[in-house]
């Protein structure tokens, strides 16, 4: 049994816990242990770093001293988890000045960061860790002619890690059909949702969400996947009001990628958080709920 | 006891380029009188050592003061040791009994600290003078030339090598790797600035090198080995089985004409057309003679059809046919192999090969070519429609850290070639994206104007992408370019019907294995190197191996035939003197203390050195080293020495650098 330490973030607590529940419920499936990081912190999320820097790398080495000592690769769901954790690590191991300092910090708590710590999107889990036919063997209920725009978000391959491709991977895609839907060309796939913009200049995030949806639309999609729960509440939560801005009529869902894989794998829609959405699944997944 | 060496120093002022940082009358000055143990007897500057006057300057100290050994202070050997040592040679003194030591790269220009220059131009000196005197007295080798030459590459720029060098009666082989010669030329419309149409100029070309008695020409071939050196070079070279029996085959054309399969042509047409199992590349395809493709061929495959063969009116067709391996004695060798075109696929945000309406500079040429897939007509990839605003990017692949740092040079008037064309026959609006416009050759700017005339948009900015993701009124169905205007400032959003990536170029992707079976180097791009950029262009460090051409960088159709018959002429004026002189300097075994271990043999980059498993000693061949060093350094038993590199010229040398600073030590002793 493959076993990962999970850093739920933030969002999975509350607002994205439907993404922590089909997380959860689709690897247990699969035979995947994701085994919750003790006593972790907010890794500081898009903000704290244009604030304090050092602060900010102390906060997620926090956690990644913590993940170090399990001895386990790190999952984070989250993409700006995610991004901040890897960047971390990564500032720490070519800096020797910064670590130190972060170091310094951590030992009030007693812990140390040495650098020896992989992290992982939980999307990334599911591309490269599980084979598509580990995937496929456990696929019951096939998401046989639906339509699937896969939203990969930035922050996910951005930025470049080492030589992957970052303009147009397709990861995504594969999961998707390795569930057997059918993923569109979605050609704003790496666009940002807006982040946190939509705080701060409202307007210029709704243009960019109302692309998002538009571009599906236009894709012939039936549902949007997203991997961060930061895109799914940009581009879901906030159609009432891009209907508002721009006289558009958007009613568009926005699902995890863990909800379409749990739904193949055919664990009960509960289980998978599905009923918490704003705008209903159920028109697009009709086929494969009825069954 | 060795005779004591008068030698004579002569330090140059090179105007100001070295007496600007070095004090030379001093350095002159404390050489005469500090090196005189050395054997100095007279030490001399001079504002030119190079000039005339200078070099009599020296041969009358060697004929009057009896001067055994010269040391030059000036420039780097690479330039000006010919100079000096042909000038004591005139005065009757071995010309490798004269060093050149330079105060100029390796002091002068490298230094501002007056006072710290001279004293290691002083210490430069002194390594050359210790160096000198255990200089001997060498003569270099003769070997004769044979007065044939191989041509690897039949594309425009080793048709004219090949056309130069058998108009001057001497034969050539011109070995090319597809069915037919030509090139990439071959592929093209028209040629900038002048728009004359490509294959009216190639083809008269290509047709003499077919006829020439002079020339050998072997297509659908490639070079798989090369032994020996200059002037006596043998090529292996392997002849695929074209499956087609030349001496009878009259190249009538019913063979491809009968033949049932098609296969998508990814070399000529690049991937817009199809050709068939059995082809030529184009209709004026030389030799005439087509190829069986046995990759594709239905008989190959499975066993049975041979239309071909049964409709070829002079039973030409032989599908037993073998390829043929033979080995041809040159005395010289041009690489002219040419250039791949960067992939488009690698920059996917330009969407090449996933958006249908991207196209590569090498599909337009195909596609404006009126020989090509759509007749010559621009039509979008239904093969109908006509684009009414095309945009075309440059720099695709080319100035960009990620891909190729190097300007590809030609793209900047293939682009415009391209809007005019676009232009003049659909009546679309162009947009040009460039980073910087570089026209900078004959007649080349005009065109630019021209182009400026005619209402081609000309946009400064790098595209960022190219989408199918529509956002606004009026981009529905169309290609979204994204820029930003670099002179405006602004963020463009251009809706177009066809997008044209101007790709650059590339090395072959062979270009470093071909480099090794030919012995010369590739720089770090791939790119062959040439002695020197600017004096020595298409010769390369290994002697009897030129270069002409792409294969040495990008470059134009003008400038690729100037290579060609450059590389002739350097080729021809070597035949006429029928034996060339090599360079002494070269590694020697010592046969008593080799021990036959083997080090050396795959070290040598050159293949010169060759194992005796009789006498179980390795051997160096004198006319193939080329005096690296490689061999000596590598040799665990000591058994190597190089020929004007002994160990004793070098300690010494190194003894003379630190001379000053032990001279100055044992002053602080002694104080």
């Amino acid at each position: 049994m493959k076993e990962y330490a999970y850093f739920p973030g933030c969002s999975l607590e509350k607002m994205a816990s439907s993404y922590h529940q089909s997380a959860m419920e689709t690897t247990k499936k699969l035979g995947i242990k994701l085994k919750e990081l003790e006593d972790w912190n907010c890794c500081g999320a898009t903000t704290y770093f244009y604030i304090d820097e050092l602060l900010a790398y102390t906060l997620c080495a926090r956690n990644l001293a913590i993940a170090e000592k399990t001895g386990l690769d790190v999952v984070a769901p989250c993409s700006a988890c995610y991004k901040n954790m890897y960047f971390t690590a990564a500032h720490l191991k070519k800096d020797p000045d910064l670590a130190e300092h972060v170091n310094f910090a951590l030992e009030e708590d007693g812990l140390h960061f040495n650098g020896n710590v992989n992290i992982k999107h939980l999307i990334e889990v599911f591309a490269s860790d599980i084979s598509t036919e580990e995937i496929q063997s456990k696929v019951s209920h096939p998401l046989k002619g639906i339509r699937v725009a896969p939203y990969y978000g930035c922050q996910i391959v951005r930025p470049q890690k080492e030589k992957e491709n970052v303009e147009q991977p397709q990861f995504f895609e594969n999961i998707l059909s390795a569930i057997g839907a059918t993923p569109v060309n979605y050609p704003l796939k790496m666009r940002c949702c807006g982040g946190s913009l939509i705080i701060s200049s409202r307007t210029a995030a709704l243009s960019m969400v109302r692309n998002l949806l538009q571009c599906a639309v236009d894709s012939q999609a039936s549902v949007i996947a997203t991997a961060c729960p930061m895109c799914q509440v940009n581009l879901e939560v906030y159609q009432q009001q891009v209907n508002l801005e721009f006289g558009t009529n958007f009613s568009f869902p926005v699902m995890y990628f863990t909800q379409l894989i749990g739904l193949a794998f055919g664990i009960n829609p509960k289980k998978l958080g599905i009923g918490k959405e704003f705008v209903s699944f159920a028109p697009s997944l009709l086929p494969v709920l009825q069954e | 006891m060795e005779k004591k060496e008068k030698i004579g120093v002569y330090v140059c002022h090179c105007g100001t380029n070295i007496a600007g940082v070095v004090n030379v009358a001093e350095v002159s000055k404390w050489a005469g009188e500090n090196l005189k143990d050395l054997g100095v007897v007279i030490s001399r500057d001079y504002k030119f050592m190079c000039s005339s006057l200078g070099q009599e300057l020296i041969q009358k100290d060697i004929k009057e003061q009896g001067l055994t050994r010269v040391v030059v202070a000036a420039c780097s050997p690479h330039l000006h040791e010919p100079t000096f040592r042909t000038a004591c040679k005139g005065a009757g003194l071995n010309p490798y009994l004269c060093e050149l030591v330079s105060i100029r790269e390796q002091d002068s220009w490298v230094h501002t600290d007056k006072v710290a220059a001279t004293e290691k131009a002083k210490a430069i000196i002194a390594g050359g003078v210790s160096r000198v005197v255990h200089n001997e007295p060498l003569t270099p080798l003769m070997v004769p030339i044979h007065p044939a030459t191989l041509i690897v590459g039949g594309g425009i720029a080793g048709i004219q090598a090949a056309l130069e060098i058998a108009d001057a009666g001497t034969p050539v082989y011109l070995v090319e790797r597809e069915p037919s010669i030509g090139g990439h030329m071959a592929q093209f419309d028209k040629t900038f600035p002048t728009l004359d149409c490509s294959a009216c100029i190639l083809t008269p070309k290509m047709v003499q090198v077919g006829n020439h008695p002079n020339i050998t020409l072997m297509t659908y071939s490639v070079v798989e080995k090369v032994d020996g050196y200059v002037g006596n070079f043998v090529a292996t070279i392997r002849k695929h089985a074209r499956g087609i029996k030349e001496a009878d085959c009259t190249g009538c054309g019913i063979c491809w004409e009968k033949c049932p399969k098609k296969v998508m042509d990814n070399v000529f047409e690049a991937g817009m057309g199809n050709r068939k199992a059995v082809y030529v590349p184009f209709p004026q395809a030389v030799p005439k003679y087509p190829v069986i493709d046995r990759v594709n061929c239905t008989y190959y495959i499975k066993g049975t059809c041979k239309a071909c063969e049964k409709f070829c009116p002079t039973n030409a067709i032989d599908f037993a046919q073998e390829d043929e391996v033979l080995n041809v004695q040159v005395g010289n060798i041009i690489l002219a192999t040419g250039y791949d075109i960067f992939d488009a696929r690698r920059m996917t945000q330009y969407g090449y090969g996933r958006l249908a309406n991207v196209y590569t500079s090498l599909e337009f040429e195909r596609m404006s070519n009126a020989a090509g897939p759509t007749g010559g007509n621009i039509v979008m990839r239904d093969g109908k429609t006509i684009p009414k605003v095309v945009g075309i990017v440059h720099c695709v692949g080319s100035r960009d850290k990620n891909y190729n740092e190097y300007c590809s040079a030609i793209c900047c008037m293939q682009s415009l070639k391209f809007a005019h064309l676009v232009h003049e026959r659909t009546g679309a609006e162009v947009y040009n994206f460039y980073i910087d416009i570089r026209t900078p050759a004959k007649g080349y700017e005009e065109f630019y104007h021209r182009l400026l005339d005619e209402g081609t948009h000309f946009i400064r900015g790098k595209v960022a992408e190219i989408s199918d993701a529509v956002r606004l009124p009026g981009e529905e169905g169309k290609l979204i370019m994204q820029v930003e205007d670099t002179l405006t400032g602004n963020q463009l959003r251009v809706p177009v019907d066809m997008a044209i990536l101007s790709v650059g170029l590339e090395p072959r992707a062979d270009s470093k294995a071909l480099a090794k079976t030919f012995g010369i180097s590739c720089s770090a791009d791939g790119w062959f190197i040439e002695r020197h950029p600017k004096l020595d262009p298409v010769a390369t460090m290994t002697e009897g191996v030129y270069i002409a051409g792409c294969v040495q960088g990008p470059k134009d159709i003008p400038a690729s035939v100037v290579q060609g018959a450059a590389a002739a002429a350097r080729i021809m004026g070597k035949i006429q003197q029928k034996e060339i002189s090599l360079e002494p300097i070269r590694a020697t075994v010592n046969a008593d203390t080799c021990s036959g271990c083997r080090i050396c043999n795959n070290m040598c980059p050159f293949n010169a050195i060759t194992f005796h498993e009789d006498t179980m000693v390795s051997e160096v061949n004198p006319a193939l080293c080329q005096g690296c060093g490689t061999c000596v350094a590598a040799c665990p038993a000591g058994a190597i020495s190089g020929t004007g590199f002994s160990n004793i010229q070098i300690l010494s040398q190194i003894d003379g650098l630190l001379l000053l600073t032990l001279d100055k030590k044992k002053e602080a002793a002694l104080a």
